[in-house]
């Protein structure tokens, strides 16, 4: 198996993916795509974006030895990726970056975005204010009051967050106003998205831009330990941190990937984002993928606590892996997510983001079912400031009796 | 011959322009939807774009948002969607085309969806984020079952981009008249004229103008260039936002009386 022949030449990853956006947007697609690939062998553009990510963002980001974590589980060594320290706290400013620099390499002034969590608004919001660039960021209402310090922080990077009433007022919603906004304006205007989602390109590129993580990782993986790791894990939304962490791997069959997507309140309660629990084959934003929809095709509403991980559909390129059994799926639900929350907490002094918290939520699960011998990684894929006011509103509901959690 | 090609050869030989409506089925119901449907076509609407709901509309302004909302409130699905079209042809044989997004058509599995459209009296299909690369079998499928499928062309589109799209259309050309989503506006974009008159020259089919009419000047300009015209939201607007029937057939018909009326001249 070679990754590298996804995506062909349409776009698909296998059945997955594809090109499915209005005509409007047609033209600027296959131009991104020209640019991108001409940029991705080009030297100069290599060294520009690699300055910047040791300079700027920090990288590479720590490989981190979770001793007291594993520990407490009993099991397998803990790895955490460290991607909550770089620049801006999350994992989403490597392909901000990148496609800022496309962006202002193809002479775009204007920078649009959608944000789930903030992360991404927040990373989008910075790469446009240090290249002097205009920056919208649509976000869903729900989203704005559970992730307020994200706003707060996009604003203060000059960037203007617009706030999305529509549909559920989640990600889904803000990727729809981003998109009116794109074949509104679409001369002058680059859409970064944020994950591996959406229209091809846009799933390829933003996986070139998160890769670095699974290299880094099998760099630091054999200086530390001399050996690749036995487990992955890493939590699904759109699912940019868990292909980066993965797509380097997947040539290498001793390592297992796992991928956690959102449970919400239970895969029974439907309240959830677990596409590969009851998603069906759809086409939304774009790309060919597993959907929560209704028997009539109507998007379903999901559920999570977490901001960036609460969307109906999932990428591509996941999907096709999915479906042959190379990346194994599972899911946490919220209250598991804000159990390891906590205990990462207090055991590593490490106050995680609740979308990173799924992957520690499952970690701790298969870490004891695991021997000492093996070797685990989780990525950390941003830090949790954000959602302070998220969990402390859970623990204060669940002390009262009746209230839910979330939102 | 498909009740589209017929509409437009019928009006070739009057020298007289398509006006196409297009209004989002079940709203404010279903009975009404009909009655609308009647009331525009005895007014002079000469094909009808059927709105099938979708709870997704990326390319659609407010307007068109909250009529989609709407029929899915009130529980349009496609039994309730081919009910309509259903009635509709008891009593009318206006050429009527679905126009939706890809995924609820998709969901339902694209030839069985055909099949059922063109078995209750459809002629065409419009899938709003289906471009026309992503079509050969779908082609195959409308062709096998006489649907007319019909693409959107924007301003931003290539001459490359139009030679593929022309490829796989039939029935008539659409052609976006600005950069955006559905919703009324005031004046064109500055480059437009130049821009139809440059896809009607290079096109065999009918070409059709719409997105953003909504004053007989718009049409007036629209049908000196090319074949026809498209009128959506400004219609729907009065779906949702007048007074209930029959003040909203009554407004229905002061909105398109004046948008009908330069289309029905002799234009040569």
């Amino acid at each position: 198996m070679d990754p590298r022949q996804y995506p062909d030449q349409w776009g698909r990853f296998g059945q997955f993916g594809g090109k499915y956006a209005p005509e409007v947007l047609m033209p600027a697609l296959e131009e991104l795509e020209s640019h991108y690939l001409k940029l991705k062998d080009d030297p100069g553009f290599q060294a520009e974006l690699t300055g910047y990510l040791q300079d700027f963002v920090g990288r590479p980001s720590p490989l981190y030895f979770a001793e007291r974590m594993t520990k407490q589980c009993g099991g397998a060594k803990i790895y955490l990726k460290r991607e909550d320290l770089n620049h801006t706290g999350a994992h989403k400013i490597n392909n901000s970056l990148g496609q800022v620099l496309v962006a202002r390499r193809m002479g775009k002034r204007r920078i649009i975005a959608e944000t789930g969590a903030g992360q991404h608004g927040v990373a989008t919001a910075t790469a446009a204010a240090k290249f002097d660039m205009e920056c919208v960021v649509y976000m869903g209402r729900v989203d704005m009051e559970r992730q307020a310090p994200n706003v707060q922080r996009m604003e203060m990077l000059g960037a203007t967050v617009v706030p999305v009433e529509s549909g559920s007022r989640t990600l889904k919603d803000a990727i729809n106003e981003a998109i009116r906004d794109w074949v509104t304006n679409i001369q002058g205007t680059h859409y970064v998205f944020g994950s591996v989602l959406g229209p091809h390109p846009y799933p390829r590129i933003v996986r070139d831009f998160q890769k670095l993580i699974g290299e880094e990782t099998e760099t630091q993986m054999l200086a530390k330990e001399g050996r690749l790791p036995d487990v992955m894990v890493a939590c699904v939304g759109g699912g940019s941190n868990a292909m980066g962490l993965f797509w380097n791997f997947l040539t290498k069959p001793s390592v297992r990937l796992v991928g956690v997507e959102a449970g919400g309140e239970g895969i029974a309660s439907g309240k959830h984002a677990a596409r590969f629990e009851g998603g069906t084959l759809g086409v939304l934003h774009g790309a060919k993928s597993y959907i929560l929809q209704t028997a009539d095709g109507q998007i379903a509403e999901t559920h999570s606590i977490s901001a960036g991980l609460d969307y109906p559909s999932v990428g591509p390129e996941h999907a096709l892996y999915r479906d042959q059994g190379r990346i194994e799926f599972t899911h946490a639900t919220d209250e598991d997510a804000l159990r390891a929350f906590h205990e990462l907490c207090r055991l590593e002094g490490i106050i995680p983001a609740l979308e990173s918290s799924h992957a520690i939520a499952h970690a701790m699960r298969l870490a004891p079912t695991l021997g000492p011998d093996k070797i685990m990684v989780v990525n950390l894929s941003g830090r949790g400031d954000k959602d302070l006011a998220t969990v402390m509103g859970a623990a204060a509901a669940a002390k009262t009796p009746g209230k839910q959690a979330g939102k | 011959m498909n009740r589209i090609d017929a509409a437009f050869a019928r009006l070739k030989g009057k020298k007289q322009k398509a006006f196409i409506p297009y209004i989002a089925a079940g709203v404010p119901g279903r009975e009404e939807t009909v009655r609308i449907v009647l009331e525009l076509e005895k007014l002079g609407a000469d094909i009808l774009e059927l709105g099938y709901p979708f709870s997704d509309p990326m390319a659609d302004g407010v307007v068109n948002q909250a009529a989609a909302n709407k029929a899915l409130e009130l529980g349009v699905d496609a039994n309730a969607y081919f009910a309509m079209v259903a009635d509709i042809r008891k009593q009318s044989q206006i050429p009527l085309i679905v126009f939706s997004y890809l995924n609820p058509i998709y969901k339902y599995g694209m030839e069985a969806f055909a099949k059922r459209a063109k078995a209750a009296g459809m002629d065409g299909i419009l899938l709003v984020d289906m471009p026309v690369e992503e079509t050969a079998e779908f082609q195959s499928v409308c062709k096998r079952e006489g649907l007319a499928l019909i693409f959107l062309v924007a301003p931003t589109t290539t001459p490359e981009r139009l030679a593929k799209v022309l490829e796989g259309s039939s029935g008539f050309l659409y052609y976006i008249s600005r950069t955006g989503i559905t919703g009324e506006q005031d004046t064109f974009q500055k480059d437009f004229e130049s821009k139809v008159a440059a896809i009607k020259k290079g096109c065999n089919l009918p070409v059709v103008v719409g997105f953003g009419i909504s004053k007989p000047e718009h049409v007036r300009t629209v049908c000196r260039l090319v074949d026809g015209v498209v009128v959506g939201s400004a219609l729907v607007r009065r779906t949702l936002e007048s007074k209930p029937f029959p003040a909203m057939l009554a407004d229905i018909s002061e909105l398109a009386a004046p948008l009908i009326a330069p289309t029905k001249e002799t234009w040569t």
